[in-house]
């Protein structure tokens, strides 16, 4: 037996060809849409890996640093340092915010980290691939590569100048942002700096409140100006433990003591993938979903059509004996030879494509091979209608009425 | 030899039922032996596309008997299971238009039938080749049929009819998009084929050229036959 589907997908090559290259760019935004999500999950990855961190501890009832706003007092590293187990810990700010180079504006992460001895703690970038680490306390910066800036570039952030000393990879937030590391105290002062004029007005109205400005005492208004003009915040400590030691336990220990809130690896990483994305995730599945609907609409069409315009043909191979299952499987086989095409180009133009998408696009071959599937799936219930529509023609059609 | 080649006895076809019943056929008698081409001929809606649905087993009679060679296939009901299998392979249709498969060359668009019944495809080819040297077609075994006149579509059509070796060969309007002369050339070529193969065709016709083509011809009218002689001037 010859195979029928293939005859008609030769004789009328250029309708596959041209509606499997339509279906085909269909089928490449949606495997662009699934990269994107898992791009986001790596990202989010990326961040809790490169931190270099097993424990988080942040301000209590948040879900700090990533998700939601979290302060401590920067000094209390070291309590959690003096807990056994702990081989490090390190203050960390985070903050998003535009960084500037000449006219250019790069949204961008901000990460203070306490330079000097505690270099390689969790929060340093891992590892360069250009210059060096920070060194001095102030006015260096390390910058991710996506971020565009060059060795020597001088960055500005706020209302300060900062040389980029080093360049990193891979080193972007949870939304995919590029990583700017800075000095702590500097990242300090960028969170919490006011503009001049709210600084003299708020010294004015505490030299104005007789409460600090007190006779028997001096020097107490001007303790009260210089705590108030200064920083003392951090919005989360990173812990790194011993080989072998327990992260549950030691952050339910530093949990009951400190009353702060610890979150370990996976509880981060649930943070991260299952609430700050959830919505991106959903929205991208919303997509899927639609992008599902329309090929298969288009499929189901194009199936259609090409069945109804051989109607009189398969009365006439009823007639002469043909099984409605050969009949079937000639449409079936068709409708899936058009998810093959529209595949294969969609895989390829995906390819292609996903580099020149701004945020990070991640192809991963379990979703290309679960898109396959899907798009077969897809196909097959597609031609249902046109497989319904040929069953039903009556051989006696053949014979003129 | 097919035996019998095809008797009907009084064979009845009612559509529907009730109040809006149609009588089509109301007792059809018809023989037509091995070897021989009979012409049905009848005005419009006098039953000739029903009776060909009959005789093809694409509809039901209600009532009557057919023989096939020498078996009895139906008897107030069919006396055969696989009714698919007895047009595949026991019964050769040829229709008013070539209705050839475009996607399949001649020779498959003929080899089509025997791959069906699950003959080799080499096999199946070498029949068609056959067959189609047999209507002088061979020479266009490769092409497709939009590349065929009208005269050669309906050529392989009839190849198509008869690569199986049916015992009878039901041709509804062989002849009508078809000139005279080609119209002739088809009556040659269907009497040729039912000397050489020893088939009984029947024609349902309209066409004036080649009614005097027959030797016998069944008149129907109200959906009852009538035989009569034929001018029988065969075609030279
Ligand atoms: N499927 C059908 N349902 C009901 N009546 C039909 C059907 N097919 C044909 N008829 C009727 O049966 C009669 C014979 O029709 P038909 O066999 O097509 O005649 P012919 O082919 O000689 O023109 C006509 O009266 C026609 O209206
Ligand atoms: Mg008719």
């Amino acid at each position: 037996m010859i195979s029928l589907a293939g005859r008609d997908i030769l004789h009328s090559w250029g309708k596959f060809v041209f509606t499997g290259f339509g279906l085909g760019l269909l089928i490449g935004v949606t495997l662009v849409m699934a990269g994107v999500y898992r791009g986001m999950v790596d990202d989010a990855k990326a961040l809790l890996d490169n931190s270099g961190a097993d424990l988080w501890v942040v301000q209590q009832d948040t879900l700090g640093p990533y998700a939601e706003p979290s302060s401590l007092n920067d000094d209390l590293y070291r309590t959690i340092l003096a807990l056994p187990g702990v081989a490090e810990a390190a203050n960390v700010t985070y903050l998003t915010m535009q960084v500037r180079l000449d006219e250019r504006d790069v949204r961008s992460m901000i990460v203070g980290i306490v330079p000097g001895p505690t270099r390689g703690a969790p929060g340093w970038p891992p590892y360069l691939v250009a210059g060096r680490q920070i060194t001095r306390g102030h006015y260096e910066a390390v910058a991710d590569v996506a971020t565009g800036f060059q060795l020597g570039d001088r960055i500005g952030i706020r209302r300060n100048q900062y040389t980029v000393v080093g360049l990193t990879r891979r080193m972007v937030s949870s939304g995919g942002d590029p990583m700017v590391f800075i000095p702590l105290k500097d990242a300090q002062e960028a969170q919490f700096l006011k503009d001049n004029d709210a600084i003299w007005q708020s010294r004015r109205r505490t030299a104005t409140n007789p409460a600090f400005d007190r006779a028997g005492v001096p020097g107490l208004l001007d303790a009260v100006l210089d705590s108030q003009s200064s920083n003392n915040f951090v919005n989360a400590v990173l812990v790194r433990l011993d080989a072998g030691a327990e992260p549950d336990a030691i952050g339910a220990a530093i949990r009951r003591w400190q009353r702060l809130t610890v979150y370990t690896r996976p509880q981060m990483e649930q943070i991260l993938v299952g609430k700050l994305i959830a919505t991106s995730a959903k929205q991208i599945g919303m997509f899927l979903v639609i992008l599902a609907v329309v090929s298969a609409a288009i499929v189901a069409f194009i199936i259609y059509t090409l069945t109804m315009d051989k109607i009189r043909e398969i009365a006439v191979l009823k007639l002469i004996g043909t099984r409605n299952r050969t009949i079937a499987a000639m449409i079936l086989q068709q409708a899936i030879a058009l998810g093959v095409i529209g595949f294969a180009v969609g895989k390829i133009t995906a390819t292609y494509a996903a580099p020149l998408f701004p945020k990070y696009v991640l192809l991963m071959p379990q979703d290309s091979v679960a898109g396959f599937l899907a798009v077969l799936a897809i196909c097959a219930l597609a031609s249902l209608i046109a497989i319904r529509m040929a069953l039903r023609v009556d051989p006696a059609a053949a014979i003129g009425g | 030899m097919s035996g019998n080649g095809i008797r009907i006895e009084g064979l009845r076809k009612r559509y529907g039922s009730g109040d809006t019943a149609v009588d089509a056929l109301k007792g059809v008698d018809m023989q037509v032996a091995p070897g021989e081409v009979v012409g049905l001929i009848g005005p419009s809606g006098s039953g000739k596309s029903t009776l060909l649905k009959c005789l093809g087993a694409v509809i039901d009679p209600s009532a009557g008997r057919m023989t096939l060679g020498d078996e009895l296939i139906y008897d107030e009901g069919w006396r055969v299971r696989d009714l698919r299998a007895l047009r595949r392979d026991r019964i050769g249709f040829v229709f008013q238009a070539p209705y050839l498969i475009p996607f399949l060359d001649v020779t498959d668009n003929v080899a089509l039938l025997p791959m069906l019944a699950g003959v080799p495809n080499e096999e199946a080819r070498s029949r068609a080749l056959e067959l189609l040297s047999a209507l002088d077609v061979q020479h266009r075994a490769r092409a497709m049929p939009t590349e065929l006149s009208g005269g050669e579509q309906q050529r392989v059509a009839i190849a198509r009819g008869l690569v199986n070796r049916p015992p009878v060969i039901l041709a509804d309007e062989p002849t009508a998009p078809l000139d005279s002369e080609r119209a002739m050339a088809v009556i040659r070529i269907l009497n040729e084929m039912a000397q050489r193969y020893d088939t009984a065709i029947i024609v349902v016709t309209h066409d004036e050229k080649i009614i005097p083509t027959f030797k016998r011809i069944y008149h129907i009218r109200d959906g009852v036959t009538h035989e009569e002689a034929g001018a029988g001037r065969g075609v030279e």
